[in-house]
């Protein structure tokens, strides 16, 4: 079997990409989207680096074949917010510090997007286990799971001046 | 790491995926959550021409509990388990397991079929199903059958699974009494160094009945039948608990990795079998 055409949504955009069956998420992303936000770090499905949202699941796009997302919605960190319109998360990770090198930051953000998404007001015990599948080698994590309830706080008191 | 190339299917029933598989014979392999499958393919230690896509089944999802039955679709992510509140009530057993898998990433796409029917020693759900008594659906080209979890596992990756066969459902009496999975792993995303399923009964301050059965410690899921005769019809204090532990690392095989040696390995099997009883009996 060759190349074959896949429709998949990325960012709120439809796209039509030609690829073989065997080409990874992650790939189709970085190489032939040029969406190079999701990071590849260990390629085994442990680091969490490439993590991108795909149907409202957190998913490492190195273990998925771009055949299975065919007809899906897929968000990236670049999906998430810019540099001009920052995601609540975003903005908490520069603050409180949540990143270092920034490798695992894409994936970090994206998982965490989920999370809250989910349980809007987590624990910091909710938020470590939340947030078990991403490695971070640099901050020790402790910026990080501060970022995230900082976020969810943030987050939770916009909704609430907006109702 | 690119797998080698192979075929794509998502078949829409299970007819049409047992005729992918009976086309292909053992050149295809069935995937679905994909999280064992597919680092095998990228290491290129896995070898197939077809790759059949499950996901689009419907039959093979959902949770059921009806009739003091709980039937698990094949497909139900460990997400899902961990996510029924329906389950939750039946069977928390399956959720305390569910949580102790692998990452979030990987419970949004790993299925219990595909933990249960690969055969891998280092799955949580096969010592689950053991403890549980689980039932195993399977179709083929000649109808439906059904196999124990006792039954089903027969060394590492070979099971009673045929390859033109696809796990379709497991279900499970509603477990009575208290329960613990208790799982011992370096870190997050291991597999279990080792790990203990309970299930223990108690009436009247006795143990009618108790279940125990193991995690990667053989080549195969452990269900120590003579751990749970260490314990019914005691009170299930400090001596009858530490008969049981016995019988149970007298069933188990543990081959030393690079989790341990295997007097280690023996060592926290104790441990994990000894908490996983307790706290059992402290629920029943």
């Amino acid at each position: 079997m060759g190349k074959q055409h896949y429709q998949i949504t990325v960012n709120g955009e439809p796209q039509d990409v030609l690829a073989e069956p065997r080409e990874l998420l992650i790939h189709t992303l970085r190489e032939q989207l040029r969406i190079t936000g999701p990071h590849i770090g260990c390629e085994t499905s442990h680091c969490g680096a490439c993590t991108v949202d795909i149907d409202g699941r957190s998913v490492k796009s190195c273990t998925v074949f771009t055949a299975q997302v065919a007809g899906k919605e897929i968000t990236t960190v670049e999906g998430l917010g810019s540099p001009d319109a920052m995601h609540p998360l975003q903005e908490a990770f520069r603050e409180h510090h949540g990143l270092q090198c920034g490798y695992c930051t894409p994936g970090m953000i994206t998982r965490a997007y989920r999370l809250l998404q989910e349980n809007p007001s987590p624990t910091e015990e909710e938020v470590r286990f939340g947030m078990a599948g991403n490695l971070c080698r640099c901050t020790g994590y402790q910026n990080i799971v501060k970022a995230i309830l900082a976020a969810a706080a943030e987050m939770n008191a916009s909704k609430e001046a907006a109702e | 790491m690119i797998p080698a190339r192979f075929d794509y299917h998502r078949p829409g029933d299970i007819a049409a995926a047992l005729a992918i598989l009976g086309e292909h014979g053992d050149e295809a392999r069935v995937i679905a959550g994909g999280h064992s499958l597919i680092p095998m393919m990228k290491l290129r230690m896995a070898d197939l021409g077809h790759l059949v896509d499950l996901q689009d089944i419907a039959e093979l999802r959902g949770i059921v509990v009806e009739g003091g039955t709980v039937r698990l679709g094949a497909m139900v992510t460990q997400a899902e388990l961990i996510a029924s509140a329906e389950l939750a009530r039946a069977a928390p057993l399956v959720r305390e397991a569910a949580l102790q898998i692998a990452d979030p990433q990987v419970r949004y796409c790993g299925t219990v079929g595909g933990n249960v029917a690969n055969g891998d020693p280092g799955n949580d759900m096969p010592g689950l199903m053991q403890c549980l008594g689980a039932t195993f659906h399977l179709a083929g080209p000649g109808g439906e059958r059904s196999v124990a979890a006792r039954d089903y596992y027969e060394a590492a990756y070979m099971t009673a699974r045929e390859d033109d066969e696809i796990l379709t459902a497991i279900s499970f009496a509603v477990p009575a009494g208290g329960y613990a999975y208790e799982k011992q792993k370096r870190k997050i995303g291991d597999y279990a160094t080792a790990a203990c399923a309970a299930l223990v009964t108690m009436e009247g301050g006795r143990c009618t009945a108790a279940s125990i059965a193991m995690t990667n410690l053989s080549d195969v899921p452990v269900w120590s039948e003579a751990a749970g005769a260490a314990l019914v019809g005691t009170n299930c204090d400090a001596e009858a608990v530490s008969a049981a532990v016995e019988a149970a690392k007298a069933d188990i095989d543990p081959t030393e990795d690079n989790r341990g040696p295997v007097d280690f390995k023996r060592h926290v099997a104790g441990v994990m079998i000894r908490r996983a009883i307790e706290r059992a009996v402290s629920r029943a």
